[in-house]
């Protein structure tokens, strides 16, 4: 069994520790059940299981750190992967960056696991892929899809006193379906901790409309448009953004979040007041663990808050150079929306364009935040607040933080997906005028 | 952590963070630890537990990988070091076809219950799975070879290198660049050796003693003037080679405006050159906009190559194996079957091929059995092949696989992978230097910087670590926020010759994502500094 529970993970780290000689000692403990499938052409075409389970020690001397790593759990294999860190961490040079290790804290019950998605097994996997297939058949469609669960725990304890554990559960479902021909494909990704929550019948149907409707896709002339970004194309679009809420880069004046002149931006007032942007471990809907590696508390923050960037994330190293407190980085990401539904967005839009996915987004300059990247599956024109018809895909180049400055409206936020990362974020759907559109693709 | 998060965290470039613990790379293991590889004939008596378990539970066909893979990093900035971790994943993965459909199943737990365990959930798998078929795999055959076996032919061993020689090497780099003007400079040491064991029922048992290696930097400047920064990569290239790679040779030198490097690396020169580059695109004036001929130095172009060959000549994404991720592919069949499908322009020759010493895809076989070879793709402009396994052979009228088959890890499913994919260099000779010449209003581009390309392979946007205009014969000047759009056939017709082969170099990626779960891959691509005519150009400079 690659689970364990709190009880025995408790015991066995609580061994590893009796037998390590440094200034200080940290082990974790991980495991991983779990499996996968994926099909195109309407056939599943492979699938997999996997269960793993590891053990990670971390000793110190001084400034002086390493770790070491085994996946074997008789005493001598305990004994060995603690003395091996040790010995390790005193060949290893000095590093000023090493940070003394924290002690125990009351961290709170995460929301993270959800006992059916843990009780999946290949049969479930396989009845909820067949429904989609079905969906595709019916809709006279081509589906190639992926899903994916895992159960997983991670348990940490070290000579300090602390103790953290957490388990959680994840699945994650996305489908593309196309027709014979090649003209028209649409796109679904769901991602949730609890597989009740997971319809891959609806999501399917709803990538089959968009690839129907995408069919005699017309082109229209690149430039500057009002676009409306479905939650999965802003997520992957905005996911760039959030991995650069860092203070260290932006006080070393490599970041967007530097300050022309020095320093950050934090207090500046960088984007639409309608931008507010937090994390939080325990909103309901995008759930996260409450405390992350170094043994930090995470609680609610927010990053940017009504358009100001309120907070950066400081290691605990960057804190104690610039005299802050440190701010652990993002459990989870979430941006307030509106109350509008999508609907009432294309309602409300005299002419624009509807995208349903954004592809393959890049850096193209790091100071700017400018992205490349392409529509992909389901590009509309919209006139008169009406969906007008199906047009080609485009190539973008723009940044997210000039894009969060020309917010028109924001809808609900929903789960997302980013679809490089596979990673859950909750997201509203935006409306963004003068959005840049540079060339056109023949893609489908 | 999950492989896709590995993905996630490459995709922000090695100078961008430290090397994390990723248990993707396998468990970390103390740096001296340099396990003998597991003996031959242990690892065949596991195998054949696996394929006669497998037959007993009626499968057709089993294969087995059982693998130790190797990788050490080591992560500097500026005077210190910032990790150093030395990994190892040691495990098996068990593909069976039971009733007409895939399964597989891994596990690290190599005791013989436990093979038999997971070779039983693979037959499961499968059979489960079968019930979602319209047709059952067809597999090309493939004749057992026996007990052979295959190295990369490195002359220096990487990993046997001690760590305080590479530590010192790469604070020595760090130390010129700071030397030469470097604000910041994050530099990196990866090496892999994959220790790859394949049985199949076919009656064929391959080891095979694999390795890569990749050295990298960044080297960043700030202006403090106006809070303005630039950057620039190494000029290095991800090999299939051992250490020898880091062991300057003039021989392997191209001099010029900028000093390249073929199957050896000067990787405290590049630094030096990279600290002044980075002050030179501070002072650069923006690009202006417009049609340009492009010439494209190999450090760069590789990648272009990549994406835009590479990809759409895989033939699981022209089939729509891959839709739902990576995409499609412009090249349908009816293309190939045309046989005068104008891809590119006469010059443009293209072969795949997996045996070419010193690439990164080079292997003896690949991940199911198959010896490996090499083949045109685009000849004389016209595409005339694809890259595809054993299942998909037939799909092309192919008696046997072509040998693009590779998993990531034991306990990665094997699938198609691209092969190195390259240009064939000018047959007349030329050099870079007169190619400029020729040249009334170019841009010349070296080094890899950003790159997307849609989900068919049509429409792409490169920019590269250093551009120079060309004016009227003549560099004269760099310039900044260029970036090139075009149409994969539109800009291989607009292809107006190579440099002869004393330019040709390797460049490669070393960590390609494909697939669902996403795995990586390690592919070169060779060529030779190459002139496209005509290419369109965009001024990416933006203002927060």
């Amino acid at each position: 069994m690659a689970i364990l529970t709190k009880e025995a993970a408790q015991a066995l780290l609580k061994k590893v520790l009796t037998y390590s000689k440094a200034d200080e000692c940290e082990a974790t403990l991980s495991g991983t059940e779990g499996g996968n499938i994926r099909y195109a052409r309407n056939a599943v075409s492979t699938a997999g299981d996997v269960s793993t389970l590891n053990l990670s020690v971390s000793s110190r001397f001084g400034k002086k750190s390493a770790f070491s790593t085994i996946n074997e759990f008789d005493d001598a294999s305990l004994q060995k992967v603690v003395s091996r860190s040790e010995e390790l961490a005193k060949l290893a040079p000095e590093n000023p960056e090493v940070m003394p290790m924290l002690g125990p804290s009351d961290f709170k019950e995460a929301i993270t696991y959800v006992p059916a998605t843990a009780a999946m097994t290949p049969d479930t996997r396989a009845e909820l892929v067949s429904k989609s297939i079905i969906a595709a058949k019916e809709a006279k469609l081509e589906a190639a899809g992926f899903l994916e669960n895992s159960n997983g725990f991670t348990a940490v304890m070290n000579s300090k006193g602390l103790f953290a554990y957490n388990k959680s559960t994840d699945v994650i479902f996305s489908v593309t379906t196309r027709n014979q021909a090649g003209t028209g494909s649409g796109y679904a990704a769901r991602g949730f901790n609890d597989v009740n929550k997971l319809d891959t019948l609806t999501a399917t149907k709803i990538a089959a409309s968009k690839a129907n409707g995408s069919i005699n896709a017309k082109a229209i002339e690149p430039g500057k448009y009002t676009v409306i970004l479905e939650p999965v194309a802003a997520t992957y679009m905005l996911e760039n953004m959030f991995r650069g809420f860092d203070a260290r880069s932006a006080d070393e004046g490599r970041s967007f979040m530097s300050k022309p002149g020095g320093g950050t931006r934090l207090g500046e007032k960088l984007m639409d007041e309608q931008v507010t942007i937090y994390s939080d471990p325990f909103n309901p809907d995008m759930p996260a663990p409450t405390w992350n590696s170094e043994g930090q508390p995470l609680e609610k923050i927010n990053w940017i808050d009504k358009g100001v960037v309120k907070n950066l994330a400081y290691s605990r190293y960057w804190a104690q150079q610039k005299n802050v407190k440190p701010v652990p980085g993002p459990s989870n990401v979430i941006m307030q929306g509106g109350s509008a539904s999508l609907e009432e967005l294309i309602k409300s839009t005299e002419k624009g364009i509807l995208v349903s996915r954004l592809w393959y987004i890049r850096m193209v300059d790091p100071q700017t935040l400018l992205l490349t990247g392409l529509t992909r599956d389901g590009t509309f024109y919209i006139e008169n607040g009406k969906i007008q018809f199906p047009i080609k895909n485009m190539r973008f180049n723009e940044s997210p933080v000039i894009m969060l400055n020309n917010i028109e409206a924001l809808g609900k936020a929903e789960r997302s997906i980013s679809v490089e990362s596979y990673r859950s974020y909750l997201i509203p759907p935006m409306k963004i005028r003068d959005f840049t559109f540079t060339s056109l693709s023949d893609a489908v | 952590m999950k492989r896709r998060n590995f993905l996630y965290l490459a995709g922000m470039g090695v100078g961008a963070t430290m090397m994390p613990d990723i248990s993707a790379l396998g468990k970390t293991v103390p740096l001296d630890y340099l396990p003998e590889p597991v003996d031959a004939i242990l690892k065949k008596k596991m195998a054949d537990i696996v394929l006669n378990a497998a037959r007993s539970k009626g499968a057709s066909y089993a294969d087995v990988r059982i693998g130790r893979y190797l990788n050490q990093s080591i992560s500097t900035r500026e005077n210190r070091v910032q990790n150093i971790a030395n990994t190892e994943s040691y495990g098996m993965g068990i593909r069976v076809i039971a009733n007409g459909c895939w399964g597989f199943a891994s596990t690290d737990k190599l005791d013989n219950d436990s093979i038999a365990k997971a070779t039983e959930l693979a037959v499961q798998i499968a059979k489960v799975n079968a019930k979602l078929l319209t047709e059952p795999v067809q597999l090309a055959s493939q004749k057992g070879y026996g007990e052979v076996s295959w190295k990369t032919p490195i002359e220096k061993n990487g990993f046997e290198i001690p760590v305080k020689e590479k530590v010192d090497l790469l604070l020595g780099v760090n130390a010129a660049a700071k030397e030469g003007g470097a604000s910041f400079i994050n530099s990196t040491l990866f090496l892999i050796n994959e220790q790859k064991y394949f049985a199949s029922t076919d009656g064929s048992y391959i080891d095979q003693d694999i390795h890569r290696i990749w050295p990298t930097f960044t080297v960043t400047k700030i202006d403090k003037s106006n809070g303005s920064f630039q950057t620039r990569d190494a000029l290095s290239s991800p090999m299939g080679m051992g250490y020898e790679y880091m062991i300057p040779d003039e021989n392997e030198k191209i001099k010029g405006l900028v000093t390249l490097y073929k199957k050896r690396y000067d990787m405290i020169e590049d630094a030096k050159q990279a600290a002044v580059h980075v002050g030179e695109k501070l002072q650069a004036k923006p690009v202006e906009p417009g049609k340009y001929d492009l010439v494209l130095d190999p450090t760069h172009l590789f990648l272009t190559i990549h994406e835009s060959v590479g990809h759409p000549t895989e033939l699981d994404r022209v089939l729509g194996y891959e839709a739902n991720y990576a995409g499609t592919s412009f090249l349908t069949l009816d293309k190939w079957e045309s046989k005068k499908f104008n891809f590119g322009s006469k010059q443009v020759n293209i072969v795949a091929d997996k045996t070419q010493s010193g690439s990164l895809g080079a292997v003896g076989y690949d991940d199911e059995g198959v010896k490996c070879g090499k083949w045109d793709l685009i000849k004389d402009g016209i595409l005339v092949n694809y890259q595809t396994i054993r299942d998909q052979a037939h799909i092309l009228g192919l008696n046997e696989s072509q040998g693009c088959c590779y998993a990531d890890s034991w306990s990665s499913v094997q699938f198609q992978r691209m092969p190195n994919v390259s240009l064939q260099p000018g047959k007349a000779p030329l050099t870079s230097a007169e190619m400029i010449k020729g040249i009334d209003k170019g841009l010349y581009m070296l080094g890899r910087n950003s790159y997307s390309i849609d989900q068919q392979r049509y429409n792409f946007q490169f920019s590269s670590q250093l551009c120079y205009e060309i004016k009227a014969g003549k560099v004269v000047g760099m310039v900044r926020d260029a970036a090139y759009q075009a149409n994969t056939q539109e800009f291989w017709n607009s292809c107006a010759g190579s440099c002869d082969e004393k330019d040709y170099r390797l460049g490669g990626s070393f960590f390609d994502g494909k697939g669902q779960p996403g795995q990586i891959s390690a592919v070169s691509h060779g060529c030779a500094t190459t002139k496209f005519s005509g290419v369109s150009v965009i001024n990416t400079g933006r203002k927060i």
